[in-house]
């Protein structure tokens, strides 16, 4: 039986490599990161249980902190594919960490680090140091240097008691071999700074959701507290739906979770503000399936308003954001002066910018399967964690068939 | 676990303890504790390894259980973790009381790997055979993907022939960009590539029962009379959907008005009708608290596919939506037809559908047109959903020993039934897998009949270990997500008969092949555990006795937290072991001690899913917590029996906290019903507290997720102080 390979470390990729590998087969799940957890990580919440993805992502982490059949290579970049199911060899850069396993997550490395850089587990609402954990869930639960901000003062190296920092250490090319490859690359937020009609980048207060998770997470930048930038509370708050999505100049497809994830948020900031106002512009709710359940119950909360209609315009005034929209069931131009404004911006492939030698995309970015090589999760198409797992599951089987040989 | 060795680790902090008392405690056990400064380092392990050969067991007193894990795993060997760093040194200030805590865990890990027993797997001559029950497009997928997997499959379809729903479709939707050309539909291929595998087919076949276990499943198919018996060892269940019933839609016209047809129906006739004009009313009888709530997702797909059928005919189409559902990439199809002319699509809320010579007319209000308008058509279309098949079958028993409901009831809509005539009515609806479970013959179902699952997070793990569901059975979904979904299925299925043959369990602790013991002797057929065990594990015989079905179970713990008697145990996780560990803990009192009046004691049971990382989280955090509660990890807050509790205050613990996870239709219990049977076993605890004549704010249950960590400490802390408010507990010194 030949090697497993699973390209990204996100929920899809655990998934993938946990099924994998619980099944019989050998495992290598490869992330280009230094640590596991991928988007869900960031996320404060999941819908419609509003529970948090850490519940499911510490069972992850369980099965796979014990399980033998299972290799997780972290800092960890494929550089190229080549070769035939059954036989292809793959090409990895591994960054240094900097830190190796004697490390016990004790902390003292960051307290002395002066190196202070902008943190993107928090999308740089917050600082971190040069040698940092993300957070008290991160897995592996070891330290890592950014060897991009670290300056090789070697004060961490003076105080870690465990010789677990080596600012020597470099990278590595490490080649190979695997039977099947399941490409679970995930997404990165659309650049909300392309969209220049919804302000992102120059209006104070407009924000995406994912950087919204953030600042509702209790591990996030204000310790979960939903408040404006000039650390006010929160009166009125819009969500923009199809913020780049479903629309020709930017994502032409619809990111099927953001309508969703702004009905979670909502359930945000009623639980933190239950007067405080909350507009949703959308164009169509897409609450499918059994989700409609969770639809209904956000939409009967008091204060909560939609409004169908995609919002054009958004300016500055006296502090405030103002949405302008088109109401298309009345016709009639409807404004709203709120004190923040999220864009429910789509989900783009992380490959789309960033290829694999290899890997065959479609027009969006988004893999295309061929024989060895599977996709799971957003890689394959835009989809929410439920749907990314099962189709995980799916690549797993995809991926033993193949290995089984 | 006679030769129990003691590593005691002093790095990250835990040497501000008094390390030496800590030494003595383990002398109070005749044991030479080791002490290293470093004890996971290369040397640190070198150091262990030495006294290897002569262990059975290693008490590690250093990090919490959720690190390091892999590094101390010793093969063979039983590791007891006391979690000195994030349990005591970090969460705590430094003083008396946190020392005492840091020796009473210390005696707790001794006590528990003391009592631990090596466990033996339970292995059995399995079958790794698949069956699928169900020949649609899911089953077919399964069957096909099962048996390229290596493995052999089975299907089982009661019509008398294959392809389920997906046979009656005239197009299929486009599967591949630019998502505008509709397709043959696929289950023909499916039903020839079943055939050249040569994969066994029973058609016209339904379940008379299934018996047993994983791996050992004893299905007897009945096929046109004929009795058929097979031994599976996992089986996937992809029995589909039916149409919601039309006829509770005479609103719109269905069974009113010739030519108002379902969008099922409308499969049948599109070949044929011409060129004709088609009104498509989405979402009928659905997203309708009168009618299904739900969405069922597929059908603003399938109207925009009929309506293709329509204009390739040069008929118009008219697509009344209330939201337009096309997620993902199938937005590139709904853009394709807003591109074709002969298609109008608006929003809007039908008023009235009503004949005027010959024609059907529909009125619509609130459309994007900014007016009301009437359109009339040839034939009416009614988008209506998709039902589980499911739906409506008596799933699961699911009753307490001490309510007198009648069984049978779908989890979240609770019906009443009120009486054994209601029961046999429901009965005469039939059975999908007629499983021969003491719990009930199908997958425990969900409000609206779908299976349950912990359905974000792990969708497929249903609570029948080796059963799993795929496709419109277990959520509404269209052909290309059904064929994904049913790859998963078969995978689980393949991964619980391997699994399974090692006599081990599969998620959330996969791989454990320890599995509990029943001391039948001592039983008092209460069926308190056949009827808590959430994964149905447990069968029973005439008298009540339970009858274990290992290889069903999940090793949650719930049956030994349910046994009144103290019957139930695990080799490594015992009623023994936690009671032994209760006792000891030393609770000061005043003969002894002479500031034994400020000592209170407590015990918290924390579930070690969620509960526990919030501790830890909460200690990195730098949060403190009171020094006078003993936390005991445990598997689900399920497992927590009331004796547990009762040893507890018996013995003068002054106060017990139980913090579990969330429960109820959002639950978050890992083993689904454990923290809510906690909290319904508190009743008895309350009559343990009267029997005591202690106060019953003593023992509280409070639900925390595992992100709760800022709470948790305020949470424990104010027990503690609603405690000492009443006062010590009077059996002290005992």
């Amino acid at each position: 039986m030949g090697d497993i390979l699973v390209i990204g470390g996100g929920i899809a990729g655990i998934t993938s490599a946990v099924e994998a590998s619980e099944t019989g087969y050998s495992v290598i799940l490869v992330e280009k990161s230094p640590f596991l957890g991928g988007r869900v990580a960031q996320l404060n919440k999941y819908f419609p249980k509003l529970c948090p993805p850490f519940c499911g992502l510490e069972i992850f982490y369980r099965r796979m902190r014990t399980n033998p059949k299972l290799k997780v290579i972290t800092n960890a970049e494929v550089l190229g594919i080549s070769g035939n199911p059954g036989n292809f060899s793959v090409t990895l850069k591994v960054k240094p960490r900097f830190v190796n396993e004697n490390c016990t997550a004790c902390g003292e490395c960051a307290k002395v680090c002066p190196v202070e850089v902008n943190n993107e587990y928090d999308f740089g609402l917050s600082k971190r140091k040069a040698i940092y954990i993300p957070h008290a869930m991160a897995m592996p639960f070891i330290y890592a240097i950014d060897e991009k901000s670290c300056n090789r003062c070697g004060e961490c190296v003076k105080a870690c008691k465990y010789n677990a920092i080596n600012l020597n250490e470099t990278e590595k090319t490490v080649n190979l071999n695997v039977s099947a490859i399941i490409v679970a690359t995930g997404w990165k937020p659309y650049d909300a700074n392309r969209i220049e009609n919804l302000g992102y980048g120059k209006i104070k207060n407009v924000v995406t959701n994912m950087e919204f998770e953030r600042l509702s997470s209790l591990n996030g930048p204000t310790n979960g507290r939903i408040i404006t930038a000039e650390g006010k509370p929160i009166g009125s708050i819009a969500f923009a739906q199809c913020a780049g999505s479903r629309d020709q100049n930017h994502l032409p497809y619809c990111s099927a979770v953001c309508c969703l994830a702004s009905l979670k948020q909502a359930t945000y900031v009623r639980e933190q503000y239950p007067d405080a106002k909350i507009y949703i512009f959308y164009i169509d709710i897409r609450a499918f399936g059994r989700y409609e359940d969770f639809f209904a119950k956000v939409a009967k909360e008091k204060g909560i308003e939609l409004i169908k209609g995609k919002v054009a315009k958004v300016e500055e005034k006296d502090g405030k954001v103002v949405v302008t929209a088109e109401d298309t069931a009345t016709g009639q131009k409807i404004r709203k002066e709120v004190d923040m404004l999220v864009l429910a911006t789509g989900m783009q492939p992380s490959l789309a910018e960033n290829p694999i030698p290899g890997i065959e995309l479609d027009e969006y970015g988004f893999v295309k399967e061929k024989p060895g090589i599977f996709a799971a999760g957003v890689a394959m198409k835009p989809l929410d964690v439920m749907f990314s797992n099962e189709t995980a599951t799916a690549a797993a089987l995809k991926a033993i068939q193949i290995a089984r040989r | 676990m006679e030769k129990v060795g003691v590593f005691i680790c002093t790095g990250c902090g835990i040497e501000k303890l008094d390390i030496e008392k800590l030494k003595a405690v383990s002398q109070e056990f005749g044991i030479e504790a080791k002490v290293h400064p470093f004890l996971c380092s290369a040397e640190g392990l070198e150091f262990i390894k030495k006294d290897l050969p002569n262990l059975d067991a290693l008490v590690i007193a250093a990090c919490s259980p959720r690190v390091k894990t892999a590094v101390f795993c010793f093969d063979g060997k039983y590791v007891e973790r006391v979690n000195l760093r994030e349990g005591v040194v970090w969460s705590h200030e430094m003083n008396v009381h946190t020392q005492e805590l840091a020796e009473d865990y210390l005696r707790i890990g001794i006590v528990k790997a003391q009592k631990a027993e090596r466990p033996e797997p339970y292995k059995q001559e399995i079958s790794k055979d698949i069956l699928v029950v169900g020949g649609g497009v899911a089953g077919l997928t399964a069957a096909i993907e099962i048996a390229k997997a290596g493995y052999r499959a089975v299907i089982v379809e009661k019509e008398p022939e294959l392809g389920g729903f997906a046979r009656k479709l005239y197009k299929s939707l486009p599967t591949k960009p630019p998502y505008n050309r509709l397709e043959e539909p696929v289950v023909k291929s499916l039903v020839e590539e079943v055939g050249k595998l040569g994969i066994p087919v029973f058609t016209s076949a339904v379940i008379e029962s299934i018996k047993g276990q994983p791996g050992m499943f004893d299905v007897r198919l009945n096929q046109n009379g004929k009795i058929v018996d097979l031994r599976v060892g996992a089986i996937v269940l992809a029995t589909g959907w039916k149409p919601y019933d039309a006829s509770k839609l005479s609103e719109l016209g269905y069974g009113r008005i010739k030519n108002v047809v379902t969008n099922v129906e409308f499969e049948g006739i599109a070949r044929d009708i011409g060129r004709k004009d088609v009104v498509f009313i989405q979402c009928a009888g659905q997203r309708d608290e009168k009618h299904l709530p739900y969405c069922s997702s597929v059908c603003c797909l399938v109207s925009l596919k009929q309506s293709k059928y329509v204009t390739e005919k040069g008929g118009n189409a008219f697509i009344i939506y209330r939201d337009m559902r096309t997620p993902g990439l199938w937005e590139d199809f709904y853009k394709a037809m807003q591109d074709d002319p002969g298609v109008f699509l608006t929003k809007g809320e039908v008023k009235a559908v009503r004949e005027n010579g010959g024609k059907i007319v529909v009125e619509v209000a609130n459309t994007l047109l900014g007016e009301d308008i009437q359109i009339a058509a040839d034939y009416v279309v009614l988008a209506i959903g998709m039902e589980p098949t499911l739906k409506g079958l008596f799933t699961v028993k699911e009753e307490f020993p001490d309510e007198k409901t009648v069984p049978y009831k779908h989890i979240y809509e609770p019906r009443l039934i009120k009486s054994a005539e209601e029961v046999e009515e429901i009965k005469k609806l039939g059975h999908v897998l007629n499983l021969a479970y003491r719990q009930g013959p199908e997958l425990p179902t969900l409000r609206y009949g779908f299976p349950d699952s912990n359905y974000i997070c792990f969708p497929y793990e249903s609570r029948r270990l080796g059963i799993y569901a795929c496709g419109a059975v277990r959520a509404p979904m269209e052909i290309t997500s059904a064929m994904e979904d049913a790859r998963g299925a078969a995978l689980k299925a393949i991964q619980a008969v391997e699994l399974v043959a090692e006599g081990k369990t599969t998620f959330p602790r996969t791989g454990d092949i320890d599995y509990p013991n029943f001391f039948l002797q001592r039983c008092t057929q209460c069926k308190r555990c056949t009827e808590e065990c959430p994964f149905g594990a447990l069968d029973e015989d005439e008298r009540g006795t339970p009858m274990p079905n290992p290889l069903r179970c999940r090793r949650c713990g719930i049956c030994f937290g349910a046994c009144p008697e103290k019957i139930i145990s695990f080799r490594q996780y015992s009623v023994d072991q936690i009671s032994s560990a209760i006792k000891a803990i030393q609770v000061p009192d005043p003969s002894w001690d002479e500031t034994a009046a400020e000592k209170f004691r407590f015990v918290a049971f924390v579930c070690e899913n969620d509960a526990l990382p919030a501790l830890d989280i909460a200690s990195m955090n730098g949060i403190k917590i009171s020094p006078l509660v003993r936390f005991i990890p445990v598997r689900c807050l399920g497992s927590v029996n009331t004796v547990f509790i009762a040893d507890a205050l018996s013995k003068g613990i002054d106060g017990v906290l139980l913090l579990g996870c969330k429960m109820g239709q959002d639950y978050q219990c890992h083993f689904i019903r454990g923290s809510e049977l906690a909290n319904r076993r508190m009743e008895n605890v309350q009559e343990t507290l009267q029997r005591l004549m202690l106060e019953k704010e003593r023992v509280k249950v409070v639900e925390v997720s595992i992100t709760d960590w800022d709470k948790i400490a305020g949470i424990v802390n104010s027990f503690v102080e609603e405690i000492k408010a009443l006062g010590p507990n009077p059996y002290k010194g005992f």
